[in-house]
């Protein structure tokens, strides 16, 4: 009840309503507010901030085509784009976490001049924008870039129009939210645990991996899920490095884009389905990884 | 009592800390239509000799080098007026255009497009065409796969990008394709002109098919090559004067300048052929 009370005056903060009349209401609800330990000024943004950040979904979901939704769904483009995008962001977190948490460890176990540097370009790509990252991606891993030239000449592979170049693209964005998060980790476990282990006998990597890592499992997940989410919904980079062929390198948010150029239902049916997909996804990994550890 | 009135005070204070930041946000999208109003009203007192005031132009991303110096042409044969443009895609600026977005003057890259705003009734004036688009081959500089015909790019091993079927360009390509009775496989379906012309200026793609204005404004960086199955996709550019415009009389005059004979002249350097 105060719940509700809370977000009807919330909503009329939204609405630039007139906040004086929700005075008395407001002040029978304050009593429970404060039984419970939540200051106002703390309160009272936060629901505008949640309101805010919920809106455009309820929009979504008060517009979305919810008759032509069956038909959108079995349409074979649907599922090769959904099933494309699944396996790209899961191959790309892999490859982040295969890079990714060295380096997070690199940073924040070791010392080297430079570090804060390191620390600042690594979270580049975070800031780039995407379009510019995959103009970049081009120049260094293109047929003409500055690796590419020697990785086509010499290997014979090209990566720009390819489901490995999605991955690629991919990872280069979402590669930045997992070292982030497991150097966090990194340097709030206490390092005294891998020190004990090396006194011991353990060399530095075994004490990585068999007590750095279960430690910081947690922080690891939690990144993991992060860069699993975003190279989900990479769209930039994605399209200027890998180009767009269904069933190659379509992703769901290029079918999403391409779509709201000629029919925008089915642009947000896309979008409701990519949506669905990944709460599925992130809440079953929420049950079994991170509460587990 | 005291206490309840400070707390009063201070839920007023953080509501409009919230309320001002929401009003940051939105101020960022109520901007610049001010400052045409005003021209408007003082363009109806003018007589047509005298034009003031600023035009508001939205054209298509193709027609950003020509229109800007027809805009510096407008300005320097009416001291006191402005012409300021919004480019980008024909649809996208379209929805613009219906959303209410204060402009004056509509030039579209495609008759569908166009459509979007006439359906609307928001354009006061029949659209007219005023230039004409060709699709053309872009190679890389030299023609080093000696690309001479649409059926070359069908070649194994050549890597062409075509533009979406959802695009203008792309639903052109396809009609020219489907003329000849070609198939082509491309490596990409891009989401505009210009990044099917940047995989080719960065040498990723061997070719592409985009427009010849496209192929004019790279320059050197690609080679053009024209084919004649493009006369069976020639697209046309409507342009209209709009419904609410700010400021008719400067915008009818930039839609006659654009029309005449010099205007033709400078659409028709770049690339574009007459109507």
């Amino acid at each position: 009840m105060t719940e509700l009370d809370k977000s009807g005056a919330a909503a009329e903060v939204l609405t630039g309503g007139d906040t004086r009349g929700a005075g008395p209401r407001r002040r029978r609800a304050r009593p429970g507010a404060r039984r419970r330990g939540v200051p106002l000024p703390l309160l009272v943004p936060a629901l505008v901030g949640l309101a805010f950040l919920l809106l455009p979904l309820i929009a979504l979901l008060v517009r979305a085509p919810w008759r032509s939704l069956p038909e959108q769904l079995t349409s074979p483009e649907v599922w090769q784009a959904l099933q494309l995008s699944l396996i790209c962001a899961t191959a790309a977190t892999a490859v982040s976490l295969v890079l990714g948490v060295p380096l997070a460890w690199l940073l924040a176990r070791t010392e080297f001049p430079g570090r804060g540097l390191v620390r600042a370009l690594v979270t580049l790509p975070l800031v780039l924008p995407p379009v510019v990252g995959g103009v970049a991606l081009l120049l260094a891993l293109g047929r003409n870039g500055v690796v590419g030239q020697v990785l086509d000449s010499w290997f014979g592979i090209t990566l720009p129009f390819t489901t490995a170049g999605v991955v690629v693209a991919e990872s280069f964005v979402a590669m930045p939210f997992l070292v982030i998060s497991v150097e966090g980790t990194l340097r709030a476990a206490d390092p005294r645990f891998e020190e004990a282990a090396t006194t011991l006998g353990a060399s530095r990597f075994t004490a990585f991996r068999r007590v750095t890592l279960p430690l910081i499992m947690p922080g690891i997940a939690a990144g993991a899920v992060l860069a699993w989410a975003r190279a989900l919904g990479e769209f930039g980079a994605t399209i200027t490095f890998a180009g767009n062929f269904p069933g190659r390198t379509q992703t769901m948010p290029l079918a999403v884009y391409l779509a709201l150029q000629n029919d925008p239902a089915a642009a947000i049916a896309l979008s409701l389905v990519l949506l669905a997909v990944s709460i599925a996804v992130l809440a079953g990994l929420r049950d079994r990884w991170v509460t587990a550890s | 009592m005291t206490r309840y009135t400070r707390r009063t005070r201070r839920t007023l204070q953080v509501t409009g800390v919230g309320v001002a930041a929401l009003l940051a946000l939105s101020a960022c999208s109520s901007g610049s239509d001010s400052s045409s109003k005003k021209d408007s009203s003082s363009a109806s007192k003018d007589s047509a000799k005298k034009l003031t005031g600023t035009v508001t132009v939205f054209a298509a991303a193709s027609l950003k080098e020509s229109f800007t110096t027809l805009g510096k042409d407008f300005e320097k044969a009416h001291p006191g007026t402005k012409v300021t443009f919004s480019f980008g895609g024909s649809d996208t600026l379209a929805a613009s255009i219906t959303g209410g977005a204060p402009a004056d003057v509509f030039a579209a890259a495609s008759p569908k497009t166009m459509a979007i705003v006439t359906d609307k009734k928001d354009a006061a004036t029949a659209p007219s065409t005023f230039v004409r688009n060709q699709l053309e081959i872009a190679t890389l500089p030299g023609n080093p796969d000696k690309v001479a015909s649409l059926k070359d790019l069908t070649k194994s091993g050549l890597k062409v990008v075509l533009c979406d079927k959802t695009v203008p360009c792309g639903a052109a390509a396809q009609k020219a394709l489907d003329a000849s009775k070609l198939k082509l496989t491309p490596v990409s379906y891009e989401q505009d002109v210009k990044s099917a012309l940047t995989k080719v200026e960065l040498k990723e793609a061997d070719a592409a098919v985009v427009y010849k204005t496209d192929v004019k404004a790279a320059g050197s960086k690609v080679e053009g090559v024209e084919f004649p199955e493009s006369t069976n996709a020639i697209n046309d550019y409507p342009i209209a004067l709009l419904k609410d415009a700010p400021n008719a009389e400067a915008a009818k005059e930039f839609i006659a300048l654009v029309q005449s004979s010099e205007g033709q002249k400078v659409l028709t350097a770049a690339g574009f052929l007459k109507p």
